[in-house]
């Protein structure tokens, strides 16, 4: 722990630049995924790197902010919430580029009458996590607005899971020319993708958890 | 010397103070690791000491009107009475105040000596320990509001915050060790302040007179406490009462700051009274009552839901039982002094006791004469030379400031060499200990370490071990399927054998034939229950489960010898055909002798004979 503590504005901008490379993980998770849909391969392998690079980017800064964080024993009474709320933010972008990496190994075959589904799911499940992001920001300078700031992210969440939900009936309801196998595919793929905003509604509970103890 | 040894007792109270009431000021800071013990013990020692040179004088007059000790054995006694209360209440975790206990004290030293004590300035006093706690949560909650109002408007990065907050937390302690040094030094030498007089020190640019240079010893005192004992007290103040955030921290502490200042600064007080408003009363009052009173202050804004209010009770009680026990302690040691020792503890009590011991050190010119009227002339006369010749002795010493200067200086020096010493030893006993504990981590972990590894090749061993054992039981196990295999084979094909020649035999007419066969027929029979073969195969089986047979035995004492064998034959998983085989029975037989075992065994209708056996 060091008192005189010169480098509070370097941390600062590190948080900042951490939240930022999330942020645009999670943007360069949505334009890969209808890059792959649009069957753009070539944007899409652009978005394969980026996402990689953002995501190591993103862990890097991670550590640097936890060490700090312990070296100089910041906010030691919710150091250990901010922590493990990094560590959430960290997932998003975790679970964006494992997402993008299932596309290019397993290659799911997307039906045409399926395509719009799948874009509109990705947009608004990103949208959740793209939403959080301000909340994120506005927790490090008023914890007491955080709250209202979060209901865009569970109004999202929701409708993410209600597309997904209907892509999976019209698989198995519909689609009576799909394989099996295919189905369970598609499923698969449509379940990877609402976990991005699954992760989001987390994270948005974390938060407003700690907002609240931090605004008392 | 002898005056250090008077201090002494000063010197423990102050280091009472220190242990205790520093936790006061850096308590929430350092237990919430927002600023290290060592940077709080460093900061609230030095402006302690300032405090208590710059600014301690103001309360100090107060409690020399409450009871003016004269004599040094009066002071030592009455400081040492308060400081055991102290201590004593400190190491039981009690909330404690040393103006209490030395206001207490005072008091006893008074009843003792019959010396009147002046209720004005004790209704002072004590209307401050009511007032003082008040003021206290009063400001503090006004400047919990302050603090929220700025925290809101200005939308500060929560990690400024948190670094603005460090370096509040450190002014505010500095500002709270100064306003504690001024406050609280008239509690620790105040007592002093009226029997001993020290030359005035001369800096060139400025000057110490004998009560800043008693306050600056008391000071050292106080900051020793801090260094050595207040780690611990801090632990448990501040969250005792109540669960303090940081931001609460500093406003607990500025405000306990705030009317510790108020009630110590003499400059204060003139310009109240310059203003026509009336004098600020500058009394000791209890740092930790204003603590308490700043808590509850903001507890009560917050809707009073985390306050501990039974801790409020043991507070209480504290603050009771301090002034009791100190004033008691105070008058039965003043008693044992007096009459024990026998010495002069001032006021009516001077030598009464004893006209023929006197006290040299402590004697003068006056006091001698009192005695003069009031003891035995004819006993008096005959010490009356020498006291003439130590009055004129301790005239000569009274009026030669460079000697007393010279040993004002000793004594300083002594006390800091002594303080110094005290510091190295406390140093380097944490050092030896902690080198120790290292040591002992080191062997431990390399005790740990062998015994991992010994245990990891004990383990290889027994695997090892295990799987040459395991090899073994699988070969002989094979070795015995393979010979009851072969044993098998070769009883069917004595049987096929028998069948073939009976074929024979029934085809031939010729006698001598049908004789021949009919011997061959014979022999087949024979061979078949005769089989030395199977009996060779059976002992060979006995002997490699005799373990088994022994612990089957034991656990089922009526089995027979035919069912131990069947066991040994299912032990090796053979087939109930393969069995009647090799025991040259029908294989209903044997599923008949299965079914006797299994009653006889008392196995359950779910496991399976097989596995029983197999586990067995």
């Amino acid at each position: 722990m060091s008192l005189l503590y010169k480098n509070v504005k370097q941390l600062v901008f590190d948080i900042d630049e951490f939240i930022d490379t999330v942020e645009q993980g999670v943007l360069v998770f949505k334009e890969g995924v209808t890059n792959y849909i649009n069957g753009d391969k070539a944007s899409f392998a652009d978005k394969i790197e980026r996402i990689s690079r953002l995501e190591a980017v993103a862990d890097k800064l991670q550590r640097k902010i936890d060490d700090e964080f312990y070296r100089h024993s910041i906010l030691p009474q919710n150091a250990g919430d901010i922590e493990s709320m990094i560590d959430k933010i960290d997932e998003i972008i975790d679970i964006a580029k494992d997402n993008l990496y299932q596309f290019d190994d397993e290659l799911p075959y997307i039906p045409n009458e399926l395509t719009n589904d799948f874009i509109r799911l990705t947009d608004t499940s990103t949208e959740a996590a793209l939403s959080l992001f301000p909340a994120v920001r506005t927790f490090f300078r008023e914890p007491i607005k955080v709250k209202e700031m979060l209901s865009k992210v569970y109004f999202y969440e929701k409708e993410a899971d209600k597309i997904s939900r209907n892509i999976k009936r019209r698989l198995f309801h519909e689609m009576k020319d799909l394989e099996l196998s295919q189905k369970m595919h598609l499923r698969y793929f449509a379940l990877h993708i609402e976990t991005v905003s699954d992760k989001a509604e987390c994270l948005a509970d974390t938060l407003s958890i700690l907002a609240l103890k931090m605004s008392i | 010397m002898i005056i250090l040894f008077y201090l002494s007792s000063g010197l423990f109270l102050g280091w009472s103070l220190g242990a205790n009431d520093a936790a006061n000021i850096f308590g929430t800071a350092v237990g919430t690791k927002m600023i290290r013990f060592k940077t709080a013990a460093i900061t609230a020692s030095i402006f302690v000491i300032l405090g208590a040179v710059i600014q301690g004088a103001g309360a100090n007059n107060t409690l020399g009107q409450l009871g003016s000790i004269s004599t040094l054995a009066a002071a030592f006694t009455v400081a040492l009475s308060a400081a055991l209360t102290v201590y004593w209440m400190t190491r039981l975790k009690l909330p404690v105040s040393t103006s209490q206990s030395i206001v207490g004290a005072i008091i006893g030293w008074n009843f003792y000596t019959n010396n009147p004590t002046d209720l004005h300035t004790l209704t002072k006093i004590v209307t401050t320990w009511i007032s003082g706690p008040i003021l206290g949560g009063i400001s503090a909650v006004l400047l919990f509001m302050l603090v929220k109002r700025i925290s809101k408007k200005t939308k500060l990065h929560l990690l400024y915050r948190d670094s603005f907050i460090r370096y509040g937390l450190l002014l505010v302690g500095a500002f709270g060790a100064y306003s504690l040094g001024a406050n609280n030094i008239a509690n620790v030498m105040g007592v002093f302040t009226g029997a001993v007089d020290l030359p005035v020190i001369d800096l060139g640019f400025i000057q110490f007179d004998s009560t800043q240079q008693l306050f600056f010893i008391g000071g050292i005192a106080i900051a020793i406490g801090i260094f050595t004992y207040s780690r611990h007290v801090m632990a448990t103040v501040g969250n005792a009462l109540m669960p303090l955030t940081s931001e609460a921290a500093i406003v607990v502490v500025l405000s306990q700051a705030l009317v510790l200042f108020i009630f110590s600064s003499q400059g204060l007080s003139d310009a109240f009274q310059s203003i026509g408003l009336p004098a600020i009363p500058l009394v000791p009052v209890s740092s930790s009552q204003i603590i308490i009173g700043s808590i509850i202050g903001i507890g009560l804004y917050k809707g009073g839901k985390e306050i501990k209010y039974n801790i409020l009770g043991s507070i209480s009680l504290g603050w009771v039982a301090t002034p009791l026990i100190a004033g008691i302690l105070a008058f039965f040691m003043l008693f044992f002094v007096n009459n024990v020792f026998k010495q002069d503890v001032g006021g009516d009590r001077v030598l009464i006791a004893s006209p023929e011991i006197i006290v040299i050190d402590s004697i003068d010119s006056t006091e001698y004469l009192l005695l003069k009227e009031f003891q035995d002339t004819s006993a008096l006369q005959q010490t009356d030379t020498i006291y003439t010749s130590v009055l004129q002795q301790l005239s000569e010493e009274k009026h030669s400031p460079e000697k007393n200067y010279s040993l004002f200086f000793k004594i300083v020096i002594i006390v800091l060499l002594i303080t110094i010493l005290v510091l190295l030893y406390y140093l380097w006993n944490r050092h030896q200990k902690f080198r120790l504990l290292q040591l002992q981590i080191k062997s431990a972990e390399h005790k740990y370490l062998l015994k991992i590894e010994n245990l990891e090749n004990s383990i290889k061993d027994k695997i090892h071990h295990h799987d040459d054992l395991g090899k073994e039981l699988k070969f002989r196990q094979n070795e015995m399927v393979t010979m009851a295999i072969s044993i098998i084979h070769k009883n069917e094909f004595l049987n096929d054998l028998k069948r073939e020649v009976a074929k024979i035999k029934a085809g031939a007419k010729d006698y001598d034939t049908r004789l021949e066969l009919n011997k061959l027929s014979l022999m087949i029979t024979q061979d078949l229950s005769i089989d030395r073969d199977r009996e060779k195969f059976q002992m060979h089986i006995c002997e490699q489960n005799s373990n088994f047979i022994h612990r089957m035995s034991e656990a089922f004492p009526s089995m027979t010898g035919n069912e131990k064998r069947l066991a040994v034959l299912l032990r090796l998983n053979l087939s109930s055909k393969e069995i009647a085989s090799i025991l040259n029975i029908s294989p209903k037989s044997v599923e008949m002798n299965r079914y006797r075992l299994r009653k006889k065994l008392k196995v359950e209708p779910k496991v399976g004979l097989n596995d029983f056996i197999r586990e067995f």
